[in-house]
């Protein structure tokens, strides 16, 4: 859909921003959730364009790479290295966050063992199909929107009664998260854009409590530039009028009611709990786990590895504080000079949606002085 | 750095770094320390070596054998050499099909043919099973030297070209391994780009060929030896079809994707449209576009930056790790 | 957290698999968390599996929408 980067229409709606900016009489301060959004924004360089209009944008824990602990990390190299004739398949950048035993990629495999980059978790689920008697661990991380998927991999690797397919799970929950922020009060928000692509499986329901209780706009946005400006300009005016709501800016795409069927399969195979956020600590509810009837098939225990959940950052990272907003990649005393996307001390300078290594690459142009 | 890792082989900033500061001190050689593609030798003469390791061996638009000769041609050519003679030299894994290394050896032998150059030398080693990937190739080739690339001649209206699409080559590797539940009719552009050769005597002031780290990778390298910014316009960037939908699908970025059969050429402003003209009349350069100039009303000298196509700037980088599909 | 792109279903078979085309290229696509979708329909997928199905009539509205903030310039 070109017509949401032309740059005639942008340009529109950012002078339809500033206007609504200016009758706000403040620099409103919008929270992105999502790391594509923040990938989106930077990439297509409208982050400045925004600000430029008077609206600053601040990503909040959205990238399921840089919140799972390096407790859940090592866990996985620790099967990778311990474990023989093994397949350890994991997303893309899940493979380069490093701990205090390197990164999965740095891992020296098990004899017969190997690393795996997947685009899907019915890659693992192949694999495991075709070889029979080789294990064939899934390093699943992700929010609502690849929770689905994944849950769907262990119902039919039970089906299937797939003996040698396990998942080491990361799952995270977005809206508890947002709660957390919003109670921590570290970081004053003017209003939300919520993930267009988690909202496809939980609608818009789970944000309501965020406009009610707290009085904060939202909007659910698409990823072009077009839906995120869409979405900027809603929670102006959702904050010009005083009614903070849930807005929906993605409706091609996603309807209000979210997909139910995700959200029964999800139900089906996992249950909340407690989880463990890097930078945020425990947050209630915001986790997912194996019910018991599919716990055989969570790949910790039946590698008899006890997960490690204390603080196991690499000294001196503060990703833990990016993550929370409470401070800007370059309020790391590392960032840019020893934490460095080539050599990266933390998961933020390694996830393509981490905050870190965004600002690193896209980060603001200097213009020169004409 | 106490153990080579993966990454050091990615063509980005950790291989130029190590080059830079781990080989080229070692030596202390002037000529090595150029760090073109190729080096310009007393007697007219231009060399340069290169080794081909890739996986599958076989794939849509062209195999190991193939890359090996471009690969080294194109290397002379963007260098202002016109390439005359190779050296071959094989690692072979114990094992491996003798059919498939005549597959190899006949891809070699029309690669060969097509770019001009002759095979004179060579070596054959095999390993043990297990030590090596299939087959290892290292080329090595001698060129004429025509011309001497002059970046210090570069001003302000010099405008960067590109010869064509990118990240087929990448893609078409990708594809081939099976992975990612993806099909398309990508091919890899493993090509010689001989057609350049005559530019260098119109007034072409530097080139390079797009491989390993693609666009943003080379277009960096230049940048940081000028006195003024590079501008990059994003729309201006062919891309094929199915690089488009891949990078979007897969979350690859098509400015670092490698190509074989690709390069960027800075031409003197007025030279530009000429430059164009005649890339465009050849089959290997129907879509050679004006990317971006020299320019200095946007940015910092040495600075390599990219106005998207929704009209915001911004900075780019060279490739500094393995390029890995994301989902996020 | 979120890279899914929209994609038109060109294939379904029985198990919940299917084929997308997406600008020319063909995907492998689990369509097991949308049985309601069709042959013809544009899907998002993430991740290898179909979360969603798109809804034409407002794809067209945010197209006219996005026209027309296009169409209405300064010269």
């Amino acid at each position: 859909m070109k017509e949401l980067r032309d740059p005639t229409a942008l340009r529109k709606l950012l002078e339809d921003i500033g206007g609504k900016v200016r009758k706000t009489g403040r620099k409103p301060r919008l929270m992105e959730v999502c790391g594509t959004h923040t990938m989106a924004l930077f990439k297509s360089g409208l982050t400045p364009l925004l600000a430029e209009a008077g609206v600053e944008m601040v990503s909040g824990p959205g990238c399921p790479v840089c919140i799972t602990p390096n407790g859940i990390h090592e866990t996985a190299i620790a099967i990778l290295t311990g474990t023989e004739g093994a397949t350890l398949a994991a997303f893309g950048d899940m493979t380069r966050v490093p701990t205090r035993k390197g990164s999965l990629q740095t891992a020296v495999p098990a004899r017969g063992s190997r690393l795996r980059i997947v685009y899907s978790p019915e890659e693992a689920l192949e694999e495991a199909r075709r070889e029979p008697a080789r294990p064939v661990v899934f390093f699943g991380a992700g929010f609502e929107t690849t929770i689905p998927a994944i849950a769907y991999t262990v119902k039919q690797a039970a089906a299937e009664g797939l003996g040698n397919f396990s998942v080491l799970p990361a799952l995270w929950l977005v809206p508890p998260a947002l709660r957390a922020v919003l109670e921590a009060g570290e970081v004053a928000v003017d209003g939300f854009v919520y993930p267009g692509h988690v909202s496809a499986v939980i609608g818009t329901e789970p944000y309501e409590f965020v406009a009610r209780d707290f009085g904060v706009p939202g909007a659910v946005a698409g990823f072009e530039p077009g839906d995120i400006l869409l979405a900027v300009r809603s929670v102006l005016e959702q904050m010009l009028e005083g009614k903070p709501g849930v807005a929906l800016e993605y409706s091609r795409a996603i309807g209000r009611e979210g997909n139910p069927v995700a959200r029964a399969l999800m139900a089906e195979i996992l249950e909340p709990y407690d989880a463990c956020w890097r930078g945020l600590g425990t947050i209630p509810e915001s986790g997912l786990r194996f019910r018991k009837a599919f716990q055989g098939f969570d790949a910790a225990p039946r590698f008899g590895i006890e997960e490690d959940m204390s603080d196991r950052d690499l000294a001196g990272c503060r990703c833990g504080d990016v993550l929370r907003g409470a401070i800007r990649p370059e309020g790391c005393p590392l960032f840019g000079k020893k934490c460095l996307p080539d050599s990266p001390l933390g998961p933020c300078m390694v996830s393509y949606e981490g905050s870190c290594l965004i600002h690193y690459k896209y980060g603001p142009v200097r213009r020169a002085r004409s | 750095m106490t153990k080579v890792s993966l990454e050091l082989g990615s063509g980005g900033r950790l291989m130029r770094d190590f080059i830079a500061g781990h080989i080229v001190p070692a030596f202390g050689d002037p000529l090595l320390g150029e760090l073109g593609d190729a080096v310009h030798l007393p007697g007219g003469i231009a060399f340069t070596t290169d080794s081909y390791v890739v996986d599958p061996l076989f794939f849509p638009g062209g195999d190991i054998g193939r890359l090996a000769v471009n690969g080294t041609v194109n290397d002379l050519v963007v260098s202002g050499a016109e390439p005359r003679f190779l050296s071959l030299a094989f690692i072979l894994e114990e094992g491996l099909e003798s059919e498939v290394l005549d597959r190899v050896i006949r891809s070699i032998r029309a690669a060969a043919k097509a770019a001009g150059v002759r095979v004179v030398t060579g070596d054959t080693k095999v390993v043990r099973r297990g030590q090596g990937d299939k087959i290892f190739i290292n080329t090595a080739g001698v060129g004429r030297s025509i011309a001497r690339p002059r970046p210090a001649k570069i001003r302000r209206g010099d405008k960067v070209i590109l010869t064509g699409t990118l990240g087929d080559h990448s893609l078409a590797v990708i594809l081939a391994r099976g992975e990612f539940g993806l099909k398309s009719n990508v091919r890899s552009d493993c090509a010689p780009l001989l057609f350049l050769l005559p530019l260098w005597t119109k007034g072409a002031l530097w080139m390079r060929d797009v491989t390993r780290g693609g666009l943003a990778t080379v277009l960096f390298e230049l940048a940081e030896r000028l006195p003024y910014p590079v501008l990059i316009e994003e729309d201006s960037i062919p891309l094929s079809r199915p690089v488009r939908a891949a990078s979007e699908l897969l979350g690859i970025d098509p400015l670092y994707m490698a190509c074989e059969g690709k390069a960027v050429v800075v031409a003197p402003a007025a030279k530009a449209g000429d430059f164009l003209k005649r890339l465009r009349a050849h089959p290997l350069g129907r879509k050679a576009a004006v990317i971006g100039e020299v320019q200095d009303k946007i940015g910092r000298p040495g600075e390599l930056l990219l106005r998207t196509g929704v009209g915001g700037l911004r900075l780019l980088e060279p490739l500094t790790s393995e390029l890995l599909p994301r989902i996020c | 957290m979120c890279l899914a792109v929209p994609a038109k279903i060109t294939r379904i078979d029985g198990s919940g698999q299917g084929t997308a085309s997406y600008m020319g290229s063909e995907v492998q696509v689990n369509l097991v968390l949308v049985p309601q979708a069709r042959l013809g329909d544009w899907v998002i997928i993430h991740a290898g599996f179909a979360i969603s199905v798109m809804n034409a009539k407002e794809a067209r509205e945010t197209l006219r929408l996005f026209k027309e903030l296009a169409g209405t310039s300064r010269p």
